[in-house]
């Protein structure tokens, strides 16, 4: 029978909730690494028990940790596997805790500068890791979207990491500058049909793509308009929240920006605005159904300044049409005072026939629908603020 | 013998309770305790200093017979009482946050 299994992440530690295939009884453990902030954890799709966690801290830095045993156990990647400390092998070297931005090769000095909040420009600092993408085919390689932006690989399960310092160097890095949130590489699209293709966001800089696997990037952000920016069309400076994709369909994405849902049909070459009737277009998540590549799912939020649903009614909208008309879902969701935010990595969809999404929220809830969103139910109510929500539907 | 006092999260993640105690040839300073501590707890590496340019992480103290040495030079020679082991050196997380 099939099983469920939703990766949480948590300011105050990592959670992992599972189940069988009917999706009502829910098993939590954790929290792993408690007390730990844990922007993202997610799975290989080539060994489901591969797991990768983004642990950090303001006063320690940042740690990754992998599990190979879904969830169960986990180690800093290095460490040999059931070791504490010293071992024939040595200890972990605190290796694949270390980002480092590559430097100029012609001049051995910061490959370049972004703009910062007083308008001049700064180096890049390493401050933590937002987002990991797991090959889709290779379970020792693995994706990290980091904080001041980049984007870094590992081929050898986390132990050791490298820039893909294209996506910097192309030209535009001058122009990107941090969000509230600080200019973080948030989400990371691996082309299930192209494997040199991948798509990346960054707040606040936009969205871009590699097509030769991550040698040279360009800006994908036609189509985009933000009033937040002096010139509202500009090829980079949006901050893109959020970019989902189909697997059946790698050219079509759906984007949250900070304001505006976006499409694109051309593998991000252009974008129309596609928020139609929704109650504010400001939101963070946006996900895609397992099967349907044209119903998409949203969670306004007021505004720019106030980060929390509409009129305290906490409701998921979901469109058959690809964008355009949308349905407000709020069987099972709280609809009065509730003033909870969901993050832009805290929703995701299972496989399963009649597809589940899942949510989490800043309020500790993680709510799970099991036909597609018409009804929800809360797995867990009162876990730390929720920072990311992943699924994994295991055979 | 040296003794470091860790805050709760390294100790959790280097794997230890209570304190560690190291052994330093030559002067004992917060560069040559750092580098003993990591070397022979890797897992640390980068969560006290910088990897790259060795610089205290900002919400972090050294704090030994009670006062406060985060500001000294990494080079600079640690009290006696902390070279004779009578006292620990305290790594500490600076009170910040939730």
């Amino acid at each position: 029978m099939s099983k469920v299994r939703v990766l949480v992440g948590t300011r105050k530690g990592a959670f992992v909730l599972t189940s069988d295939g009917k999706r009502k009884q829910w098993e939590v453990s954790g929290p792993h690494f408690a007390g730990w902030e844990i922007y993202h954890l997610k799975g290989s799709p080539a060994d489901p028990n591969r797991l990768f966690a983004s642990q950090t801290s303001g006063w320690f830095g940042q740690i990754i940790q992998r599990s190979d045993d879904g969830g169960k156990t986990w180690i800093q990647p290095g460490t040999p596997p059931g070791e504490k400390d010293a071992t024939p092998a040595g200890p972990p070297k605190g290796e694949s805790n270390k980002f480092v931005y590559d430097t100029s090769a012609e001049t051995g000095k910061p490959l370049t500068t972004h703009q910062f909040y007083d308008g001049t420009q700064h180096p890049w600092e390493f401050k933590r890791v937002w987002h990991i993408e797991p090959s889709l085919k290779d379970p020792d390689t693995v994706y990290a979207g980091v904080e001041d932006a980049a984007l870094f690989r590992s081929k050898d399960g986390g132990k050791s990491w490298h820039e893909l310092s294209g996506l910097r160097g192309h030209g535009t890095g001058p122009k990107w500058q941090p969000g509230a949130g600080g200019m973080c590489l948030h989400t990371i699209i691996l082309d299930p049909s192209d494997p040199g293709r991948i798509y990346i966001a960054i707040s606040a800089a936009g969205s871009f793509r590699t097509d030769d696997g991550g040698k040279t990037w360009r800006p994908i952000n036609k189509g985009l308009f933000s009033q937040y920016i002096p010139d509202p069309h500009a090829e980079v400076g949006h901050c893109v929240h959020h970019v989902a994709m189909h697997k059946s369909r790698p050219g079509v994405l759906f984007m949250q920006k900070h304001w505006d849902v976006m499409r694109s049909d051309n593998a991000g070459d252009s974008w129309t605005e596609v928020s139609g009737n929704l109650p504010t277009d400001f939101g963070f998540v946006i996900d895609v159904h397992a099967h349907e590549p044209e119903t998409v799912y949203v969670v306004p939020i007021k505004s720019d300044g106030e980060h929390f649903p509409p009129e305290g009614k906490l409701r998921v909208y979901r469109s058959r049409t690809g964008g355009n008309e949308w349905e407000a879902l709020t069987k099972g969701l709280p609809q009065s005072d509730c003033y909870v935010n969901v993050l832009r990595d805290a929703m995701a969809v299972d496989s399963l026939d009649e597809c589940g999404v899942y949510f989490g929220t800043t309020g500790g809830q993680v709510y799970a629908s099991t036909d597609a969103g018409d009804n929800w139910a809360p797995i867990v109510g009162h876990l730390p603020a929720v920072l990311s929500v992943e699924v994994q539907t295991l055979a | 013998m040296i003794r470091v006092v860790l805050p709760p999260h390294l100790r959790g993640l280097a794997r230890v309770a209570g304190e560690v105690e190291l052994d330093i040839k030559g002067p004992v300073t917060q560069r040559s305790v750092l580098d003993a501590l990591e070397e022979r707890y890797p897992m640390l590496r980068g969560t006290i200093r910088d990897h790259i340019t060795q610089q205290r992480r900002p919400f972090l103290r050294f704090f030994a017979c009670g006062e406060d040495f985060s500001h000294e030079l990494p080079d600079a020679p640690l009290p006696d009482a902390v070279t004779s082991g009578a006292e620990p050196l305290l790594i500490v997380g600076a009170i910040a946050g939730g």
